[in-house]
C-alpha cells in the first residue's frame, strides 16, 4: 500500500491531479460552513452582474443568484452524484462479472448475453429510456448513469476473472480444499480489486460528465437545485449575451474531470504490474549505444567473419543497472557453427541480439564493445546501415515460432517481404523464390502452404518458415536463438537436421544459442559457455566435452541426465546464479563452486588459454597437480 | 506390493464448438480409455509430446477435470466425485509453473495454511508447527513464510509448491512437468529433493514430463503416451534402451545426446494426426516405417511383451 | 464470407428482440396513466377508458408487447400525440440529420484518433507523444456541450466563421457547401471526446504490439521502420482497435444528443429529449428501438471488418 502511494507520488502529473482534486473536494466539503449567499435566492434586479462585482465574486446568473455560491453547491452535488454512480456501477458490475467469469458455462452465457443486450444500445438511449420511465430528477439521472455503466464493468471484470479462474493458483486452492465462495473471496477478489480500482479511477470522470450531461438536457437536477450540468444548461440561453455564466460552471467541470483523469492514470500506472517494471515502453528500431571507447579488432581474430570484442550490454530499469552482458569476446569463422550455452539469465540471448542492435531499448543499452562483421563495426552503425545488413548479411531465427511470425500475414507474404526488404523484385518473382525457400526447408506442398497463416501450421512447420525467412537473402551468418526449445523432441530432431544440412550445403556460419548440452554437442564445432553475463569457457566442442576445464562447465554437464543411464541420483549445483544487478567481485561462480580459494573473490579473472580451450578460472579442473607442487 | 493407484478405462472427450443450447458439433478424444496401476512407493513416469493427453490425464487424476468414462481407485477405495477437496486428501498435484501456481497476493504462510485448515481442519495453534516441520523437510527457511511469491526464484517456488502438496498429507503426488520451467542446475536439486521425500514419507509419484532423460532418471516404470493412448509401458531401464513400440524408438533416437551424431530419424515433416479426424487403426501408422495394412484398419491393444513390458503394436521391436 | 455475414445477421435477431423487450419493459414501468398524460387531467373517465382501449392498454402486458412488436414489424410505430404524426416518419427524418452529423464525426475521430495514437506510440516520450497525450487528456476531460458552447461563442459570434446553429439556413439554397459550414462546428465538438479515447487506446495497443516478438522478427529481417510501424504494428494493433471503434460509434451517437441540443441540430437526439420532456412515450419508444437497431447492424459491420482483418476468427 505504501509502495502504491510512493509510486503514485512519483508521477508528477498524477500528483498535480491529486492536489487539485483534493482542493476541490475539500472546498465542496466545507461549502456549508462558508459565508456564502443562499444559492437559490433569486434577486432579479441584480441579474447578470459581471464577475468581481461587489458581494458577488463571480457575478450573478439570469435570476440574480450568486454564481460563486451556486458553483460550490453545484460542485458538491456533481461530485457526490458522480462518485456515487461510479461506486454503484463498479460494485454491481464487478459482482456480475466475477460470478459470470468464475462459474463460466451456462451461467456465464446467460449473464453475458444480457450484458451484450444492454451494450447493444448506444448508452444514452438506455439512460434516456430510464429517465423517461422514472421521470426527470437528479436521483433518477444517477440511477440511469450507474445502470448504463454496469455492463461495461461487468464485461471488463469478467474478462479478468476468467483469466484468474484458470490460473494454477486457483486450481491449487481447489486442491487445498477451498470452497467456491471462499476461492472467490480469497483468491479471485484480491487479484481483481486492482482492476476494479483502475476501471473506477478511469471512469469516474466520465460518470461526472454523464450526469452533468443529463442535467444539462434538463433531465437531471431540477430547479432551483442545481448541479454543474444544469447550471450550464440554464446559462445556455444567455450564452451570447452573458458568456461568463456559462464559462464558470463549464470550466469547473473541465478542471474536476481533468484532475480525476490525471489521478486515474496515475493510479492505473501505479497498480499495473507491467508498468511498474517499466515494461510497457516501446523498443526502438535499434538498441541505444552509449560506449566510452571502441575496442580494436584484436590480434587473434582480426580477420574473422564476425568478431565481437568486449561487448557489454546493460538493462537500466528504475535506477537499477542489470549487467546482462559483461564483456564478451567471440569470433565466428565462415561456415562454422558456434554454440553459446548457458542457463536463463546468463546473457546468451542478449549477446546475440546486441550484434544487430535488436535488444529492446529501453531498457537495454550497449555500454561497450564492438562487433566487427568483415571488419565493419556494427555497434553504433547508423540505423540505415544496420537495417541494410539485417537479414541480408546476418539473419536471425528466434525461439517461439508462433509469436515470432506476424499472425495476420500469410507466411508467403512474410517471406516475400523479407526478400523485398533488400532486393527490388516483383511479387511473382518473390512468390517463386518463396516457394523455393519453403522447399529448401522441406515443407511439403510449398505451393499450397505459402498461402497459410502461421496459426494454420504446426510448431515444427512454423519454425521451418522461420528458417526459410532467415535464408531469404543468403546471409553469411544465421544467429539462432534457442530455435528448437519450444518444439517436441521428434520435431526438434527434424529441425536440427535441416539446419545442419543447410549450413553444410550453403557454407553458412551459425551461432546457435541454447541451454541444452545435447543439442550443441550434436550440431556445433565450437562452444562458448556463459555464466552471469560472461564467457567462462570457450573452445572446440570435442575438447570441452572430453575435458571441461571450468568447474561450472564440468558441473553443468554432470547435471544433465543422459538417456540410457537408468534410475539414479543426479548431480546438482547448490545455490543459485547471482543476480546481474549485484555481481560479486571476482568469479561469479565462486559461491557455488567447491574449488573456491580466497583469490577467486578478488579482482577480475581473465579468459586464459588452457590446452585447446580458454578458461576464466584461477583453479581449473584437471590442474590439481600443478597447484599442489 | 500394494496398489496405491488404479485407474480403469479412464477417458476424456472434449466437445468442440458448442453453442448456447445446441449440441456440440464435434468432439475430440483427448484421452482414450486408459488403465494403469501404480504400486505403493513406486514412481511411474509418463512421457509424451505436446497433445498426447498427459496433462488431461493428470488433471483428471486430481479431480480438476471430470473424466468422461472410467474410475479412479486410491488404495482400494474408489473416488467417484469430481470434487478436488475430496481428492486433495488422497492425491495431490505439483504444477509445472512454480510461480504462477502461487497466488501473488498471499504470503507463503497463508498459502501453506490453506490445505491444513480446509482439508484437515487443524486448529490454528498446531498449524504453524506443522508448516515449520514441512518447510524443514523441503530445505526451506522459516523466514520465507512471511514473504510473497514474487520474491522467490523458480527453484525455491517449486519447493514451496511441493511443500504445499505435502501439507495435504496425500500419499500420492502427481508431478506435472515439475522441473521443465527450471534451469538444469536447479532442476537436479528439485529432482533429488523429490527422491528424498519419496523415501522419507513413502510417497507414490506419477511423474509427467516431455524430457525422456529426466523421466528415465527418476522413474521405476515408464508409460509412453501418443495421441491420447498408452503405446508402451515397461521398466524404466528397458523402455528407451530396448524400445518395443516404434514411436518409443523414434523418441529415444530423437533425444539430443552428447556423443551421438545428429540424425534425423524422420526425413519428412510428419506430424500428429488431426484430433478432429482421427485415422482408423494405429494413430502412429502414418509415421511408422513398420506399418502394414493391418495397422491402418485395426487399433492395436496393449499386449504383454517380455517379462514386464507391454506395447500396443502389431509389429513390435526388440522381442 | 457471405455465410459469416448471414450467420451474424441471424444472431442479431435475438439481440433485437432483447432490445425491444428491454425498451418495452422500461416504458411499461412508467407510473401513471398514459391516457391521462395525453388527454390532460381534465379528461372525463369515459374518454380515458376509450383511449386506453384504443391504445390496447386494457390487455395483458405480454399481449401488449406482441401487438406492439407486430405493429413495428409492419412499419407501424404508432403516432406521436405531441406532433400528431406517424412516429416512423418523424424518426426517419430526424435520424437522417443525426446520421450526417454522427457519421462525419465518427469518420473524423476514427482516422484522427488512430493516426494520433500511432504517431504517439512511435515517438513514445518524445515531443509529439507529449503534445498528443496532453491534447487527448484535454479532449476526454471537456464536456462536449461546453466545448460546443465555447465554439459558438468564439468561431460563430466573435469570428463569424460559421453559422451559430442549425443544419440549414432558413432561407437560401441547400448546397453541400452550406451544409458543411453548418456541420463544421458540431461535428468537431462531437468528435473531440471520441478522438481522445481512440487515440489513447490506439497508443496503448500500439505499444503493446511493438513489444511483441514478431516486431523484432520484422526488424531482424531488415524491414524499414516505417513498414514496421505502419504495416506490421498497426495491422496487429487494429485487432484491438476495431472493437473500440464499434463502442466509440455508440458514444458518438450518444454524444450527438448534447451536440444537437447545443447547435439546434434537427436530429433524433433532440427529438428524444423533447419527447421525454413532453412525455410523448410512443415517440421515445419508437426512436430508441429504431436507433438501437441501427447500432446493432453497425456492430455487425464492425464484426465483419474484424473477421476480414484477422484470419484467426472462424468465419
Amino acid at each position: 500500500m505504501t509502495a502504491f502511494f510512493r509510486l503514485l507520488a512519483r508521477n508528477r502529473l498524477a500528483l498535480a491531479g491529486g492536489i487539485v482534486l483534493s482542493l476541490v473536494v475539500l472546498l465542496a466539503l466545507v461549502t456549508p460552513l462558508l459565508p456564502l449567499a443562499d444559492p437559490d435566492v433569486t434577486d432579479t434586479s441584480n441579474r447578470f452582474r459581471p464577475a468581481l462585482s461587489d458581494g458577488a465574486l463571480l457575478g450573478t446568473d439570469h435570476l440574480g443568484r450568486d454564481l460563486l455560491s451556486r458553483l460550490l453547491w453545484g460542485t458538491r452535488l456533481s461530485l457526490a452524484v458522480g462518485i456515487a454512480a461510479a461506486l454503484i456501477a463498479a460494485t454491481i458490475g464487478a459482482a456480475i462479472g466475477i460470478i459470470a467469469g468464475f462459474y463460466g458455462g451456462r451461467i456465464d452465457n446467460v449473464i453475458m448475453r444480457g450484458v451484450d443486450m444492454l451494450m447493444a444500445f448506444p448508452y444514452i438511449l438506455l439512460a434516456l429510456a430510464i429517465v423517461a420511465a422514472l421521470g426527470p430528477g437528479l436521483l433518477n439521472a444517477l440511477i440511469a448513469v450507474a445502470a448504463v455503466n454496469v455492463p461495461f464493468f461487468a464485461r471488463n471484470i469478467r474478462g479478468i476473472t476468467v483469466g484468474i479462474a484458470n490460473t494454477e493458483f486457483v486450481q491449487a486452492a481447489r486442491l487445498a480444499g477451498l470452497s467456491n465462495p471462499r476461492i472467490i473471496l480469497s483468491e479471485i477478489l484480491p487479484n481483481v480489486v486492482p482492476v476494479i480500482v483502475i476501471a473506477m479511477s478511469t471512469t469516474i470522470g466520465w460518470m461526472i460528465l454523464e450526469t452533468a450531461g443529463l442535467s444539462f438536457l434538463g433531465l437531471g437536477s431540477q430547479p432551483p437545485q442545481a448541479d454543474l450540468g444544469s447550471m450550464l444548461g440554464e446559462a445556455r440561453s444567455a450564452l451570447i449575451t452573458h458568456p461568463h455564466t456559462s464559462v464558470v460552471p463549464g470550466l469547473m467541470i473541465l478542471v474536476i474531470v481533468m484532475a480525476i483523469n490525471l489521478l486515474g492514470d496515475g493510479v492505473r500506472d501505479a497498480l499495473d504490474p507491467r508498468l511498474k517494471s517499466g515494461a510497457l515502453s516501446r523498443p526502438m528500431a535499434t538498441t541505444r549505444v552509449d560506449r566510452q571507447s571502441i575496442p580494436d579488432h584484436g590480434e587473434k581474430s582480426g580477420d574473422s567473419l564476425l568478431n565481437v570484442r568486449a561487448l557489454e550490454t546493460q538493462f537500466h530499469v528504475r535506477g537499477r543497472v542489470y549487467r546482462a552482458v559483461g564483456g564478451v569476446d567471440l569470433h565466428v569463422e565462415p561456415g562454422e557453427c558456434l554454440g553459446i550455452i548457458g542457463e536463463s539469465g546468463s546473457g546468451k540471448s542478449v549477446t546475440a541480439l546486441s550484434i544487430m542492435g535488436l535488444v529492446a531499448s529501453p531498457p537495454g543499452v550497449i555500454t561497450g564493445g564492438a562487433a566487427y562483421l568483415d571488419g565493419e563495426d556494427l555497434i553504433g552503425a547508423p540505423y540505415r546501415r544496420l537495417r541494410d545488413m539485417r537479414g541480408r548479411r546476418v539473419a536471425y531465427i528466434f525461439q517461439d515460432p508462433l509469436s515470432t511470425l506476424h499472425p495476420l500475414y500469410r507466411v508467403g507474404d512474410q517471406l516475400i517481404e523479407a526478400i523485398r526488404a533488400h532486393r527490388p523484385i516483383s511479387r511473382t518473382e518473390g512468390r517463386v523464390r518463396a516457394i523455393e525457400l519453403l522447399d529448401a526447408v522441406r515443407i511439403p506442398n510449398p505451393e499450397q502452404r505459402i498461402s497459410d497463416y502461421p496459426h494454420e501450421m504446426s510448431g515444427g512447420m512454423r519454425q521451418r518458415v522461420g528458417i526459410a525467412m532467415a535464408l531469404a537473402n543468403d546471409p553469411d551468418i544465421i544467429i539462432a536463438d534457442e530455435p528448437t526449445t519450444a518444439l517436441d523432441v521428434t520435431v526438434q530432431a527434424q529441425v536440427l537436421s535441416i539446419l545442419d544440412d543447410l549450413r553444410r550445403s550453403r557454407g553458412l556460419a551459425i551461432v546457435f544459442i541454447t541451454h541444452d548440452f545435447g543439442v550443441v554437442a550434436q550440431l556445433c564445432d565450437r562452444v562458448a559457455v556463459m555464466y552471469a553475463g560472461r564467457i567462462v569457457e570457450e573452445g572446440p566442442m570435442r575438447a570441452i566435452l572430453s575435458a571441461p576445464r571450468h568447474p561450472y562447465t564440468a558441473r553443468l554437464m554432470a547435471c544433465v541426465p543422459e538417456l540410457g543411464g537408468g534410475k539414479r541420483r543426479l548431480e546438482a549445483i547448490p545455490g543459485l546464479p547471482p543476480v546481474v544487478d549485484a555481481l560479486p567481485e571476482g568469479c561469479a561462480f565462486a559461491d557455488r563452486c567447491d574449488r573456491t580459494r580466497p583469490d577467486c573473490r578478488a579482482g577480475d579473472i581473465p579468459l586464459a588459454p588452457l590446452a585447446a580451450q580458454s578458461v576464466r578460472c584461477l583453479h581449473p579442473v584437471g590442474t590439481e597437480q600443478e597447484h599442489a607442487s | 506390493m500394494t496398489t496405491a493407484l488404479r485407474i480403469t478405462d479412464l477417458s476424456k472427450t472434449f466437445p468442440v464448438g458448442r453453442s448456447l443450447f445446441g449440441r456440440p458439433k464435434a468432439s475430440v478424444k483427448a484421452v482414450h480409455p486408459l488403465s494403469l496401476t501404480v504400486a505403493q512407493g513406486e514412481t511411474l513416469g509418463i512421457v509424451g509430446e505436446s497433445g498426447c493427453g498427459k496433462s488431461t490425464l493428470a488433471r483428471m487424476l486430481v479431480g480438476l477435470l471430470e473424466p468422461t468414462t472410467g474410475r479412479i481407485e486410491i488404495e482400494g477405495a474408489a473416488l467417484d466425485t469430481a470434487d478436488p477437496a475430496v481428492f486433495g486428501r488422497r492425491i495431490q498435484y505439483v504444477f509445472q509453473d512454480p510461480i504462477s501456481s502461487l497466488n501473488p497476493r498471499k504470503t507463503i504462510r497463508q498459502i501453506m495454511d490453506a490445505p491444513l485448515r480446509h482439508l484437515h481442519h487443524m486448529p490454528a495453534r498446531d498449524r504453524e508447527a506443522r508448516i515449520l516441520e514441512i518447510f524443514d523437510s523441503v530445505n526451506l527457511r522459516a523466514e520465507f513464510l512471511s514473504r510473497y511469491p514474487h520474491e522467490f526464484s523458480g527453484g525455491q517456488a517449486q519447493r514451496i509448491g511441493i511443500a504445499r502438496a505435502l501439507a495435504a498429507e496425500a500419499r500420492i503426488l502427481i508431478l506435472d512437468e515439475p522441473v521443465s520451467a527450471l534451469d538444469v542446475s536447479v532442476q537436479a536439486q528439485v529432482l533429488n529433493l523429490l527422491a528424498d521425500l519419496r523415501a522419507q514419507f513413502g510417497l507414490t509419484y506419477l511423474f509427467i514430463s516431455h524430457d525422456l532423460a529426466v523421466v528415465e532418471a527418476v522413474s521405476d516404470r515408464i508409460a509412453v503416451l501418443y495421441f491420447g493412448a498408452v503405446v508402451e509401458i515397461g521398466p524404466a531401464e528397458e523402455v528407451f534402451s530396448a524400445p518395443k513400440h516404434p514411436y518409443t524408438e523414434l523418441l529415444a533416437q530423437s533425444a539430443p545426446q552428447v556423443g551421438r551424431p545428429l540424425a534425423a530419424p524422420e526425413a519428412k515433416g510428419t506430424e500428429l494426426p488431426d484430433p478432429l479426424k482421427p485415422p482408423p487403426g494405429c494413430a502412429f501408422a502414418n509415421r511408422c516405417t513398420r506399418a502394414s495394412a493391418r495397422c491402418r484398419t485395426e487399433t492395436p491393444r496393449l499386449t504383454p511383451l517380455g517379462t514386464a513390458s507391454q506395447a500396443a503394436c502389431f509389429h513390435p521391436l526388440n522381442v | 464470407m457471405t455465410g459469416y455475414i448471414l450467420k451474424r445477421l441471424l444472431s442479431a435477431i435475438p439481440v433485437l428482440l432483447g432490445i425491444s423487450v428491454i425498451v418495452f419493459l422500461i416504458m411499461a414501468l412508467i407510473p401513471g396513466d398514459p391516457a391521462t398524460a395525453i388527454l390532460g387531467s381534465y379528461a372525463t373517465p369515459e374518454n380515458v377508458e376509450k383511449l386506453n382501449r384504443d391504445l390496447g392498454l386494457d390487455k395483458s402486458l405480454v399481449q401488449q408487447y406482441f401487438i406492439w412488436l407486430g405493429n413495428m414489424l409492419t412499419g407501424d410505430f404508432g403516432t406521436s400525440f405531441a406532433l400528431n404524426r406517424p412516429v416512423l416518419d418523424e424518426v426517419l427524418e430526424r435520424f437522417n440529420a443525426t446520421l450526417v452529423l454522427a457519421g462525419v464525426a465518427f469518420l473524423v475521430c476514427a482516422v484522427l484518433g488512430v493516426a494520433a495514437g500511432v504517431v504517439s506510440a512511435a515517438n513514445q516520450y518524445g515531443l509529439a507523444d507529449k503534445a498528443i497525450t496532453f491534447a487527448v487528456l484535454l479532449g476526454i476531460s471537456i464536456p462536449s456541450f461546453f466545448l460546443g458552447m465555447m465554439m459558438i461563442l468564439f468561431f460563430a459570434v466573435n469570428l463569424r466563421w460559421f453559422p451559430v446553429s442549425g443544419m440549414w439556413p432558413i432561407y437560401g439554397d441547400r448546397t453541400l457547401g452550406v451544409l458543411l459550414s453548418h456541420l463544421a462546428m458540431p461535428a468537431t465538438a462531437l468528435a473531440v471526446v471520441a478522438t481522445g479515447v481512440i487515440a489513447r487506446l490506439s497508443r496503448s495497443a500500439m505499444l503493446e504490439v511493438l513489444r511483441q516478438d514478431f516486431i523484432r522478427t520484422a526488424r531482424a529481417k531488415g524491414v524499414h521502420e516505417r513498414g514496421v510501424i505502419w504495416r506490421h504494428a498497426l495491422k496487429a494493433a487494429m485487432v484491438a482497435i476495431i472493437p473500440v471503434l464499434g463502442i466509440q460509434a455508440g458514444f458518438v451517437l450518444s454524444g450527438a444528443v448534447y451536440i444537437e441540443m447545443v447547435f439546434q441540430w434537427p436530429g433524433v437526439g433532440r427529438m428524444l429529449v423533447d419527447a421525454i420532456l413532453k412525455r410523448d412515450l410512443l415517440l421515445v419508444q419508437g426512436g430508441v428501438v429504431f436507433v438501437a437497431a441501427c447500432y446493432v447492424l453497425f456492430n455487425i459491420a464492425v464484426d465483419v471488418a474484424q473477421s476480414l482483418l484477422d484470419p484467426r476468427i472462424k468465419t
